[in-house]
């Protein structure tokens, strides 16, 4: 299916560019809905990926590209069940969700994250499964799962290590703090910044330019130099479900999920 | 370096203009949630256009019980 227009995304597939974009209010928050229709761009990927040289993921949302799980959902559901149906539940959601993020991470295309705004914990996820990630000035990012007593459950640690030096993982993970896109910059997380509202249109010319190359070659390049931490991402789940079980979890969540102050992002 | 009122100024200007309200309505030692009327996502929004403006990294848990103005010109004077 070569065009989608789904409640959480929609996707297009153009003159070798599959454009896909998130829209669900208030900011992308990746529930049990949104996860439904990445699965289904998953499926569509396997036949389009043939068709295509490049990806583009981007949010329609004016607040951003992604703030995260949907923490509601996460905490609603947990409460209206007993603890091992709701540990159940959770590590089906990370399975099926690393299923989807695996395929896009190893995807024989070049993928681009165009990113702006808000790009917390699994929007930065998602956005770290991409081989480039554009970000424009405006943009923000962090792991601000150990406020919740959690860890990043969707890939991040993982990834970030692949890409990053271990002494900017730790600092990202253990201080939950946000950080602006000069300074994803500077660490070699972000490959270009642009200016606000810029991000794809800066994408869309980087896979102008990528899909000049041999779509062979490119994919080879990437498959070398691109490993999925397979057995990391597994213990990622394992441990993310530990942490889960947790009373200090669930306090948090309820926090989150209550809160009425107008600081419910900030640490 | 700017003196810590210069800064002041600047992050005063800034805010009025950004989030559209009068410059003079900005009292530098009021809760500036309410004479914005930002929640956190925007406050976030605030935070990267300082950094940018002054050239600074500002951790976002320096900003734990910053409310006025005032007081978030002395957290980013102690970064230039």
């Amino acid at each position: 299916m070569e065009q989608y227009k789904g409640q959480a995304l929609s996707w297009v597939l153009n003159s070798g560019v599959i454009e896909l974009s998130l829209h669900r209010a208030p900011c992308n928050e990746l529930g049990s809905l949104t996860l439904d229709e990445m699965e289904a761009f998953a499926a569509a990927l396997e036949d389009m990926q043939l068709h295509a040289n490049a990806l583009i993921i981007y949010s329609a949302l004016e607040c951003g590209f992604c703030a995260g799980a949907d923490l509601r959902e996460l905490y609603e559901r947990s409460q209206a069940m007993d603890k091992a149906e709701a540990l159940k539940g959770v590590r089906d959601f990370l399975e099926r969700i690393h299923r989807v993020l695996n395929l896009i991470d190893g995807a024989p295309l070049t993928t681009i994250a165009a990113v702006h705004g808000v790009t917390f914990g699994g929007g930065f996820e998602l956005a770290l499964t991409c081989d480039l990630i554009i970000a424009d000035k405006m943009a923000r990012f962090c792991f601000p799962e150990l406020r919740l007593g959690l860890i990043p459950g969707f890939g991040g640690i993982p990834r970030l290590k692949r890409d990053l030096g271990n002494a900017v993982v730790r600092d990202l993970l253990l201080t939950g703090r946000s950080f602006n896109a000069t300074k994803a910059q500077q660490i070699g997380l972000v490959s270009q910044v642009v200016s606000e509202g810029e991000a794809v249109r800066a994408a869309r010319a980087t896979a102008a330019q990528m899909g000049k190359f041999d779509r062979e070659t490119s994919i080879v390049a990437k498959r070398f130099i691109k490993p999925i931490p397979e057995e990391e991402l597994r213990r990622e789940i394992d441990i993310f479900c530990e942490l889960f079980a947790r009373p200090a979890v669930e306090a948090g969540l309820k926090k989150f999920v209550e809160s009425t102050e107008v600081q419910p992002y900030l640490p | 370096m700017p003196s810590t009122d210069k800064t002041l100024d600047q992050i005063l200007n800034l805010a009025a203009t950004h989030f559209k309200v009068p410059r003079e309505k900005l009292d530098p030692d009021a809760d500036f949630f309410k004479a914005l009327g930002i929640d956190s996502l925007q406050t976030l929004d605030l935070l990267t256009r300082l950094e940018h403006h002054f050239h600074v990294e500002l951790p976002d848990y320096e900003l734990q019980g910053v409310t006025d103005f005032r007081t978030l010109a002395g957290k980013i004077q102690a970064r230039l």
